[in-house]
């Protein structure tokens, strides 16, 4: 089946079986490999992407559902401008050990702060309690999501 | 851990969802959130023949109250139930409790109900509301008591011709609250032990109805029905409810696990089912 | 935080919170991991796994999977046999079927494998091979293993004729006995530390390239010791060392999980060779679960010889493990229990003894060494329960109990009963510290009065030693090749450097903080030096990165080389100064005249020297190699404290606070340091609250995916508290003693003492891990409470 994904901004046209996993599609089919896989039971998020703007687990969805929708990966969180203020925090929080959940973190965190120009500590635990994390006991996740946030919004601000 | 392969049909309409589901007989299923039935495929637990997906449906991602009761399509996500300001009571207490936040922002509450899941929580939140499932065939929709729904754990009363489009959930026009007290062993996880209580509080101040549910602790969701009678007639109370719950714990019907004892789970349906009382109680009379 | 920075923050040195090289390509998702590999021609690999426990193998039927379009070919243990590979040898000296050919010995055990030309092809076939099974009667925990009459799980072991996987003792016996006989208390506590699994978030995998032609095997795979793992390949596959590249990318975590060599491996290289294309093969998530080396699974009873005024005399200690089908556990040759002697802990006391058995179940092999350094998380845990339990039926405070037993500052080196030599600690202050920051009075005045009220508050405490670092060539090998380590520092004309390692990062920040080394020693700023690692073509050999052996070892073999370095360049220095090389005196960024700091050039002069003006008779070039063979293990150590709300009606616990003092020596980056202190608090919670797998009676694995086996969320996962003492290692070259295992280690028996403690005063001694609520409502339920 053909389907055409738009993908960090670029148009994605390719020709699909019904069953492929959008994650599959993302790193082999298109092949941005940030996107990781780490269980077979929509839990880890480590494949989490955003959907028009929405962080849902990529290993739960076909690719031919995102046919015509915008999909955000680690890859298109930088802009022209440079790091996102997410990508910044985390390696100025120590927000990352091996790296792994690291992009999934990132575009919550991302996603987040889109909605809460100041997330509490409770609030960023909320939201990235459908992402595992193995290395960082989450606090430096934590402390590099609130940090981006209030650095989003001071740029903002400026 | 890869789905078999399958006949997909993005439907653009209900009637054509319906047609290709006639079609494929009990080989099909419906495409949803695809929260449950994805991992299911990718376990090989489920292989259906055709998938058919809804999502580019238009029409059916409606929240709204309408005729004393609220509407709520069957492309509503759980977080679109947590963030709205038309609910309360126990739907409202359960939303942010269901799966987690990324799986929420996919899954849909009319999916969860028709998964038939007796670990799923809206079941019973839809038990002690009292709800009823609004179902489509090609002879048009009929309205099911969501008792009715549920024939048995994953087994639901649809015919092969018919989709879920929506929920109907009572709005009281009196006092009323509710609450979905859930022990689970960390976000994302099934309960352990969940209690939907539902009170609607007469202008005395007694009450006037009561829904009571239980989740995980039978083969399917389960109504309290000697809770319910326990508190209808009476005053608000913390004996009232201490003694519901008692009536609760004895209706449950728990298992030995690896979560725990059934001994154990009884006990934490009958604390619950004080707890969710309480907060139902405390909603209702603010 | 103590600040032991000598270098300014350009140059960052030790004690510098650098930022992490590693950083940018991970935040940008340009990180290389195993599954990120393609090669042209690459092939996919799934994994046919035995459903049950234990069962005879009749016959396996490939035609189906054949049939399937993108199938290429069926491996089975047939095949495997054919080229002497269908058992390979582990690391505790047994061997472990490759695919089963005989029988299967657990639930998950590797039976066929399906090469297809994607990974939904060789999916679809392994759904299509059909394996039939004679079944058996399938052995879960030890102790029925044990029992008379029990089936033989490993009758095609020559000589085995029970299902003992193998006994070990230590200590003094006899002079052990006699402390207890004239004991005036002996307390014992009997517990299960359970089986867990380290679930890095990337599963296991490889990409095996072998070239038929030139016998060239390039072999991608998801290893915390490739240097160990190619010498290994050599020995088991019979290829030439010289032939063999490991090349180990970024990794997802590894936690003891990617140290041993699995059957998939050997597998894929094995069809790769055969087939002569790359094979790629990557672990499901249950194929993990199931199969790969768990942790723990230890039964323990531990006993206490006590005086009346609670001084230790003795301890005493039955463990029986359960070890899965195969004895395969990762650790050092000369111990069959791992480290677990350390079990005599943080206190002074002359005599222990400690027998070990383990035994074969049918449950997947494993034993390794789970964030920790070969079974000390068990031993820690035993001692800290231990002396809990016999601080309340002594009825002194559990704080004032360790103070009494303590190891004193001034008895390092302290030679521990079973023969370890501690090198240095100051206990008290470091429990003081941590005491004082919970507000522990306040604390106990507290539960008090909650009690009053029918409140249930527990504060536990865990001051925990570990042994780590291994380790001295004399005493520890493992399957023989001496735990030494090796840095390779290569200075560039312009003053830029490389530093090769023989350990391998997975998450740790070795590009960051080895480079803080050499900035240390050098002069040379952390930022113009590049680490290498993971690539055994391109770095010198050494055993790998688990048992927190990197910065004790690799970081000793780091800073040693970096002297190396700099004392040549100190030697050109003078001769470029026309100075006498004794009259040269270095400061962190130069090298002067002693008392005439004017005249001086820096390291980048010397190095840019070292390629064009030598002086007479010095051999050209700035680079050397270091392989460290370490005198003794470090002992890094920690105090902790953890408060819990206890809710009486449910069981529900949740943590309120959690204090955290960790002493680790000197902390070349801190923080790092609190990074892996965080993570490993964690994972400790994780297993005292939720994480461990369990089996049915039939065998069946229940913790096969993550819907079962339970990680904490951010949700869940208390916050923590840090602290620190800084007592430096007198035998490491920079003073550090390792640190990524510490709070693993610890933890466990912090939170498990503070539910205990919760109900202490209902006569609850004991709750096992992990301490579930029911568990907890049973305990205050049966006690009356």
């Amino acid at each position: 089946m053909e389907i055409t994904v738009n993908i960090n901004g670029t148009d994605h046209t390719a020709d699909v079986e019904p069953r492929r996993l959008l994650v599959d599609h993302i790193r082999t089919g298109v092949g941005l490999t940030g996107t990781h896989i780490g269980c077979d039971t929509t839990s880890c998020g480590v494949c989490t992407v955003l959907v028009d703007g929405t962080p849902v687990k990529s290993c739960t969805m076909l690719a031919v559902q995102a046919d015509g929708r915008e999909v955000t990966t680690v890859e298109g969180l930088k802009s022209a401008d440079g790091l996102h203020p997410v990508q910044q925090a985390f390696s100025d929080e120590h927000g990352l050990q091996c790296g792994f959940c690291t992009p999934a973190m990132m575009l919550v965190g991302a996603a987040l702060i889109e909605e809460n120009p100041a997330p509490s500590d409770d609030e960023v635990r909320w939201a990235i309690s459908g992402n595992l994390c193995r290395c960082t006991g989450y606090m430096n996740i934590v402390k590099a999501i609130q940090a981006a946030a209030a650095a989003a919004s001071s740029d903002g601000d400026g | 851990m890869l789905p078999a392969r399958f006949d997909y049909v993005a439907a653009s309409s209900v009637e054509e969802a319906i047609a290709a589901k006639a079609q494929g007989g009990d080989e099909s299923r419906i495409l949803a959130g695809g929260q449950s039935l994805l991992p299911m495929m990718k376990l090989r637990f489920a292989t259906p023949a055709n998938l058919i997906d809804i999502n580019r449906i238009g029409g059916l991602d409606t929240i709204e109250r309408h005729n004393g009761h609220l509407h709520i399509g069957a492309l509503v996500r759980h977080a679109d139930i947590a963030a709205s300001g038309e609910v309360s009571g126990a739907v409202a207490s359960a939303a942010p409790w269901i799966a987690d936040p990324l799986v929420r922002n996919l899954g849909t509450m009319c999916g969860s109900v028709a998964h038939c899941d007796p670990e799923g929580d809206w079941n019973s939140v839809l038990l002690a509301t009292g709800a009823e499932v609004i179902a489509q065939g090609p002879s048009g929709s009929r309205s099911i008591a969501i008792g009715d729904f549920v024939e048995d754990f994953f087994t639901n009363t649809l015919a092969d011709d018919e989709m879920v489009v929506a929920l109907h959930i009572p709005v009281p026009s009196g006092r009323s609250g509710g609450s979905y007290q859930k022990l689970e062993r960390k976000v994302g996880d099934y309960a352990t032990v969940g209690v939907a209580a539902h009170l609607e509080l007469a202008g005395d101040g007694t009450i006037s109805a009561a829904g009571v549910a239980m989740t995980s602790v039978a083969p399917i969701n389960r109504k309290a029905t000697g809770a319910e009678a326990v508190l209808v007639g009476n005053a608000p109370s913390a004996e009232l409810f201490a003694e519901a719950g008692e009536a609760a714990a004895a209706a449950a019907d728990p298992r030995d696990d690896v979560r725990g004892s059934a001994r154990w789970k009884r006990r934490v349906v009958a604390a619950f089912t004080r707890r969710a009382l309480a907060a139902a109680a405390e909603e209702a009379q603010a | 935080m103590t600040d032991t920075t000598t270098t300014p923050p350009e140059i960052g040195g030790i004690g510098h919170s650098v930022k992490r090289v590693e950083d940018a390509r991970l935040i940008e998702g340009q990180g290389n991991f195993l599954d990120d590999i393609a090669l042209p021609g690459m092939l996919h690999m799934a994994l046919v796994r035995s459903p049950v426990a234990h069962a005879r193998i009749n016959g396996i039927d490939s035609d189906a999977a054949m049939a399937v379009d993108g199938v290429l070919a069926v491996v089975t243990g047939e095949l495997m046999a054919a080229h002497n590979l269908a058992w390979m040898p582990t690391l505790s000296g047994d061997t472990q079927a490759v695919l089963a050919t005989d029988k299967v010995r657990y639930q998950g055990q590797e039976v066929a494998a399906v090469i297809a030309t994607d990974p939904y092809a060789a999916a679809d076939g392994a759904e299509l091979v059909e394996v039939d099974y004679d079944m058996l009667d399938a052995i879960t925990n030890p102790q029925q293993s044990l029992a008379e009459g029990a089936e033989l799980i490993r009758d095609e072991k020559e000589g085995q004729t029970d299902n003992l996987a193998y006994t070990w003792e230590t200590g003094d016996e006899a002079a052990t006995e006699a402390a207890f006989a004239g004991a005036d208390r002996v307390v014992s506590l009997t517990t299960h530390y359970p089986r867990s699994h380290p679930s890095p978030l990337e599963t296991c995998g490889i990409v095996a390239d072998v070239n038929s032609v030139t016998g060239q095997a390039t072999i991608y795979m998801t290893s915390q010791a490739p240097h160990a793992h190619r010498t290994l390949f050599a020995l088991v596959a019979g290829l030439p060392e010289q032939n063999i590249r490991i090349v180990s990318p970024d990794i997802g975590g590894g936690f003891g999980n990617k140290v041993p060599i699995y059957p998939g491996y050997v597998v894929a290289t094995a069809a790769s060779l055969l087939i002569g294309q790359p094979v790629k093969w990557v672990e499901t998530r249950t194929g993990n679960l199931i199969s790969t080396g768990f942790g723990r699974d230890y039964y323990m009873t531990g006993e206490l010889a006590l005086s009346n005024d609670g001084r230790i005399q003795a301890m005493r200690v039955d463990m029986l493990s359960d070890q899965g089908a195969f004895y395969s556990d990762a650790q050092p040759t000369r111990y069959r229990a791992g480290l677990f002697h350390v079990c005599t802990g943080s206190y002074d006391f002359p005599h222990a003894h400690i027998k070990c058995r383990g035994a074969f179940t049918n449950k997947a092999p494993g034993g390794v060494a789970y964030r920790c350094s070969f079974r000390i998380t068990e031993a820690s845990y035993l001692i800290e329960r231990l002396i809990q339990t016999a601080a309340y039926e002594l009825g002194i405070d559990p704080a004032e109990m360790r103070l009494r037993n303590f190891i004193q500052p001034e008895q390092f080196p302290y030679e521990t009963a079973t023969g370890f030599v501690y090198d240095s600690g100051d206990y008290p202050t470091a429990l003081r510290k941590a005491l004082d920051a919970a507000g522990y009075d306040e604390l106990r005045a507290e539960q008090a009065a909650a009690r009053e009220e029918g409140r249930l508050v527990g504060i536990g405490i865990a001051h925990f030693t570990e042994a780590v670092g291994a380790g001295p060539a004399h005493t520890y090998d493992i399957a023989g090749l001496k735990m030494i380590d090796s840095a390779e520092l290569r200075v560039h004309p312009t003053g830029k450097a490389i530093l090769k390692l023989g350990v391998k990062t997975q998450g740790q920040g070795h590009e960051t903080t080895f480079a803080q080394i050499v900035a240390e020693e050098t002069g040379i700023p952390s930022t113009d030096i590049k680490v290498i690692h993971g690539d055994t073509d391109d770095t010198p050999y050494g055993l790998g990165t688990y048992a927190s052996r990197s910065t004790p070892v690799g970081g000793a073999a780091t800073a040693m080389v970096a002297r190396k370095i700099a004392d040549k360049a100190r030697h050109i220095a003078a001769h470029l100064l026309e100075a006498a090389p004794e009259d040269i005196d270095r400061d962190a960024d130069k090298f002067f005249v002693k008392g005439s700091p004017d005249k001086s050039v820096t390291i980048q002069d010397a190095a840019f020297a070292a390629y064009t003006n030598l002086p007479e008779g010095m051999e050209y070039g700035l680079e050397d190699v270091t392989y460290y063979n370490p005198p003794n293990l470090t002992f890094p150590y920690g105090s902790y404290v953890v408060v819990v709300d206890v809710d009486a009606d449910t069981g529900v616990w949740k943590v309120r606070r959690m204090v955290a003092l960790d002493d680790c020596g000197v902390r070349i980056n801190p923080m790092i340091v609190e990074g892996q202190i965080h993570g490993g608090l964690t994972e400790g919670f994780a297993m005292s609250s939720m994480q461990w797998i369990t089996f049915d009676d039939d065998g069946n694995c229940i913790g096969s995916n993550f819907m079962d086996y339970l990680i904490p969320t951010a949700w869940e996962t208390p916050r923590f508290e840090l602290l620190e003492t800084v007592t430096p290692s007198p035998h490491h070259p920079i003073g550090a003693k390792g640190i990524g295992e510490s709070a693993t280690v610890g933890s466990p028996a912090a939170f498990v003492n503070a539910v205990v403690d919760a109900l202490a005063h209902l006569g609850v001694r004991n709750i096992d891990m992990p301490v579930l609520p029911d568990r907890v409502w049973e305990a205050i339920d049966s006690a009356g409470g």
